[in-house]
């Protein structure tokens, strides 16, 4: 959507602004997504299906990095919303920018770790553990890779000086990609018990 | 930010007037008027195909192994082909395409008073993914080893091991394609919400929405929170038939019940969110046509809520025979008895709206009469079904397949025609040929009855669903069973060549047929209150809202109609 | 973005989050699951609040959108423990014992 666009688009009945309703209800979906994902590891967990046992293999030091990574991103994006609503163009681009980088790390991590788990023979179809591993933090890193790509469009309109709301938006969609993360981390990487 | 939002607004203007070319007016258009015209006629297309299938199969079972012209010999796996494409098509590329988007996206800018849908651009984009996945279906007819055929619901470890289903491409195609129309949905369907909740004509309440709407916003949202699990079971599926995973398969630890979970946890609210619409479109109907207010509009608004909320605890009702706990099969045979009560109160409301209204007998409102007949049958043998030791009988037997074809068919094809013959006009700014129309009507509902009437029968004889010829099982295979097979198809060809009569009425009325006036049923509601068709932008000066969409014959009023823009003091 | 409300402290709810981090990540050294657990998930979950509280500004917004999220929550709930009675009771792992010789199947049979 451009700056210009429909007279509906302008509305707000609710008076929540459009892009906002509508993330909103966007994130409502991908919370049945994940959350169904997590529903289905969570039964077969506690099945104590054969293999579960092999959360002990992966790596907490990553996790728990890449957490600290994916927080950190969180603050930055936030802040360059805070930029954004002062009108401080350049600081909100360098923070957008940060966030990028930090989504970079991520998945550098992640490369990192699944080429280890690959090359000590832990693929994706070992057993359960390793399909719903691979799958949900697949899932999860295309959501940062999509995030960053959007991130990337956004910051240069903003330092052209327009379309000031997408910055909020975007950081909501990326809280919401941290917030998933927070609940992967204690499944995949501490709950080995 | 406020300045700007004005700068913004002087702009918009000035675009409404550019002349748009060929290729953004009808190809990649932002229009919502424009976009609903490319669902409904995709959808129309995809009906021709699960009409062909429909009848391709009818043809072998009612001779089998005989050559079905237009087709030729149908073998067991082109069979199971055609029965699971009917049954995905109809569901996913018909009745959503054209109750949900195409209706959707054509009456709630109109119906709320606003130039067009929040995201113009997501709008399209919804559309183009939504070609795709017909595309991407369409596509896996034709890979090696044919189309899948692991029925609509798609259960493993049948769909998610080559070498159980013979189709391997075909099986993943099929899951990529309903994949892809979900995504395609989703971002549809945030767009709806998002518009009705946002971008309502000024002084358009809750109350006053017309019901039309708000039965596909519920319905929206119906889908959008149902959907989710299924599709992360999607990928999982997709990745059990590509990769190798076990999700599905108990012999690497996974649970093929797990995925009847996840369907069926869509599965049911997907009726709902079918049935809502055609509920919506039809309430506006029958008020049009016996010139009364909907009875208990309230009413009839909770008894949605209550239907929506309660279709997410009943989807085991489907797996009563999957060998569920037991205790769990007991709380769903309540809940899915518990679910008929809204549905029902609903259609009393409408029986209601009807009583001593001065009803007339156009088109749409045959359309609209038939439905409520037609579904209350299919709710009524539901609650046959439902109780699970009734079920244990019936389950896969033709008695549910005439069942949801009773909920089905007038959901989709009657409510389907309903909202085409009644906001023709207003789309394409022409009549349609009332003569040919109610021909059409007789020429499809009774057919339509003749079809499945007798399937309950068939299914109370004992017969199962998903087999491709009966002379295989002597016990189904004797000659009054045949004859009833017989009489169904032929009921089925014959409304088949009935559907001439529409395509003739339409594609002539589009073109040649009387001029429309704005409001030619004398509606109360805002899309009326346009040119037809509407322009760009669709309203001259932004309306505003007095009252609510259901005022006819107020007591005491001149006009036996009152818009919902007209200001008080007017009359 | 034009209503004015105060911001919270971005980078004070960024420590905290931080230190929670560290908690949840020092848990299992005490070896006692029913710790882990709750650091573990319980910590999951305050952070989660807290970033969807003050990052993502649910703090200030309308209620709607608790609501959604609520409900949301609340139907994944249903799912799973309509799930739970069969996914977790199963004697699944029977069939995996004896699927390669298929006695189970015969036995059942
Ligand atoms: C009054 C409400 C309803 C009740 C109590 C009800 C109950 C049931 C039950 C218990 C079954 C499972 C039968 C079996 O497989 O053994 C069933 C199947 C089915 N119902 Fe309904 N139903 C109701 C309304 C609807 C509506 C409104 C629709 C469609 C819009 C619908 C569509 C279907 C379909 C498609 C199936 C078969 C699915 C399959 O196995 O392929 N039902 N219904
Ligand atoms: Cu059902």
């Amino acid at each position: 959507m451009s700056t210009r666009g429909p007279v509906a688009t302008h509305r707000s009945s609710t008076g929540i602004p459009a892009g906002r309703l509508a993330v909103w209800w966007l994130l409502a979906s991908e919370i049945f997504i994940f959350g169904g994902l997590i529903a289905c590891f969570v039964l077969f967990k506690l099945n104590g299906t054969p293999g579960f046992e092999d959360a002990s293999e992966t790596s907490v030091v990553a996790g728990a990095f890449n957490t600290f990574v994916l927080l950190t991103s969180s603050l930055t994006v936030v802040l360059a919303h805070a930029a954004v609503e002062r009108g401080d163009r350049e600081k909100a681009f360098t923070y957008i920018w940060y966030t990028f980088a930090a989504g970079i790390v991520f998945l550098m991590v992640k490369v990192y770790e699944y080429s280890g788990k690959i090359l000590s023979g832990h693929t994706i179809t070992e057993n359960l553990f390793w399909s719903f591993y691979y799958t949900m933090t697949g899932l999860h890193a295309l959501h940062v890779i999509g995030g960053m790509v959007v991130m990337a469009l956004i910051s240069f309109d903003v330092r052209k000086g327009y379309n000031y709301q997408r910055v909020e938006l975007i950081g909501l969609y990326w809280h919401f990609v941290d917030l998933v993360w927070i609940f992967l981390f204690p499944l995949f990487y501490i709950a080995n018990f | 930010m406020s300045e700007a939002a004005a700068a913004i607004h002087t702009e918009d203007h000035a675009e409404h007037h550019e002349e748009l070319s060929f290729l953004y007016k009808y190809i990649l258009p932002v229009d919502h008027k424009m976009i609903a015209m490319q669902y409904m006629f995709t959808g129309l297309i995809m009906a021709v195909i699960g009409g062909y299938f429909a009848y391709v199969f009818r043809m072998q079972l009612a001779y089998p192994g005989e050559s079905v012209p237009f087709f030729g010999i149908v073998g067991p796996g082109e069979y199971n082909m055609m029965v699971t494409n009917h049954g995905t098509i109809m569901i996913f590329w018909v009745a959503m395409p054209v109750l949900i988007a195409a209706f959707g996206n054509f009456l709630i800018p109109l119906m709320c008073g606003c130039d067009d849908m929040v995201f113009p651009r997501l709008n399209r984009l919804s559309y183009q993914i939504f070609l795709v996945s017909a595309l991407v279906l369409i596509l896996s007819f034709f890979v090696k080893g044919g189309g899948f055929g692991g029925a609509w619901t798609a259960y493993p470890p049948l769909s998610s091991v080559p070498e159980f289903s013979l189709t391997d491409w075909g099986a993943s195609l099929w899951v990529l394609a309903v994949a892809l129309e979900f995504v395609s949905f989703l971002l549809g369907g945030i767009n709806f919400v998002t518009t009705a909740m946002n971008a309502r004509a000024p002084g358009m309440k809750m109350l006053d929405i017309p019901i039309a709407v708000w039965f596909i916003v519920i319905a929206v949202i119906l889908f959008m929170a149902s959907v989710g699990p299924l599709i992360a079971g999607a990928v999982m599926l997709f990745m059990d038939q590509r990769i190798g995973t076990t999700f599905f398969l108990p012999s690497g630890g996974g649970d093929p019940l797990l995925w009847e979970h996840l369907f069926w946890f869509f599965g049911h609210p997907e009726v709902y969110v079918v049935l809502l619409p055609t509920m919506g479109i039809v309430a506006d109907i029958i008020t049009v046509f016996s010139r009364k207010k909907l009875f208990g509009y309230r009413t009839v608004l909770y008894t949605a809520f209550a239907t929506g909320g309660l279709s997410f605890v009943v989807w085991a009702h489907h797996q009563f025979v999957a060998g569920i706990d037991p205790r769990m099969a007991n709380v769903f045979v309540v809940t899915t008895v518990l679910i008929s009560i809204p549905i029902a109160e609903m259609l009393f409301s409408y029986i209601a709206t009807l009583y001593g209204g001065s009803i007339e007998y156009t088109t749409p409102m045959l359309w609209a009469l038939s439905f409520l007949f037609a579904f209350l049958i299919g709710g009524v043998t539901g609650i046959y079904l439902g109780a699970s030791a009734l079920d244990v009988y019936f389950h896969d037997s033709y008695f549910v397949l005439a069942h949801f074809h009773y909920t089905f068919f007038p959901i989709t094809i009657i409510g389907m025609f309903a909202a085409i013959t009644f906001w023709f006009p207003k789309m394409f700014g022409r009549m349609m040929n009332e003569t040919l129309g109610k021909i059409h009507f007789w020429g499809t509902f009774i057919p339509f009855n003749c079809i499945f009437l007798p399937l309950f029968f068939l299914g109370l004889a004992g017969q199962h669903r998903r087999i491709y010829n009966y002379d295989h099982f002597p016990d189904l295979a004797t000659e009054e069973l045949q004859d009833i097979r017989v009489f169904a198809t032929a009921s089925l060809v014959i409304m088949l060549i009935f559907q001439v009569i529409f395509l003739y009425n339409f594609f002539y009325s589009m073109f040649k047929g009387e001029k429309a006036p704005d409001n030619p049923w004398k509606a109360n509601t805002l899309e009326w209150t346009v040119p037809s068709p509407p322009p760009h932008g669709n309203f001259k000066t932004l309306p505003t809202v007095y009252r609510g969409a259901y005022e006819y014959s107020v007591p005491g009023r001149e006009m036996d109609y009152w818009p919902q823009n007209m200001p008080p003091d007017e009359s | 973005m034009s209503e004015v409300h105060a911001h919270p402290n971005y980078v004070k709810v960024w420590y905290w989050l931080v230190i929670l981090l560290v908690i949840s990540t020092l848990g299992p050294m005490l070896e006692i699951p029913a710790i882990t657990l709750i650091t573990a998930f319980g910590i999951a979950v305050i952070k989660a609040l807290m970033v969807a509280a003050n990052f993502m500004h649910l703090k200030f917004e309308k209620h709607i959108v608790w609501f959604l999220f609520i409900m949301s929550l609340t139907l994944l709930g249903v799912f799973f423990f309509g799930v739970a009675p069969d996914v977790m009771m199963t004697e699944g792992d029977q069939w995996i014992d004896c699927i390669a010789d298929n006695s189970c199947v015969e036995q059942r049979l």
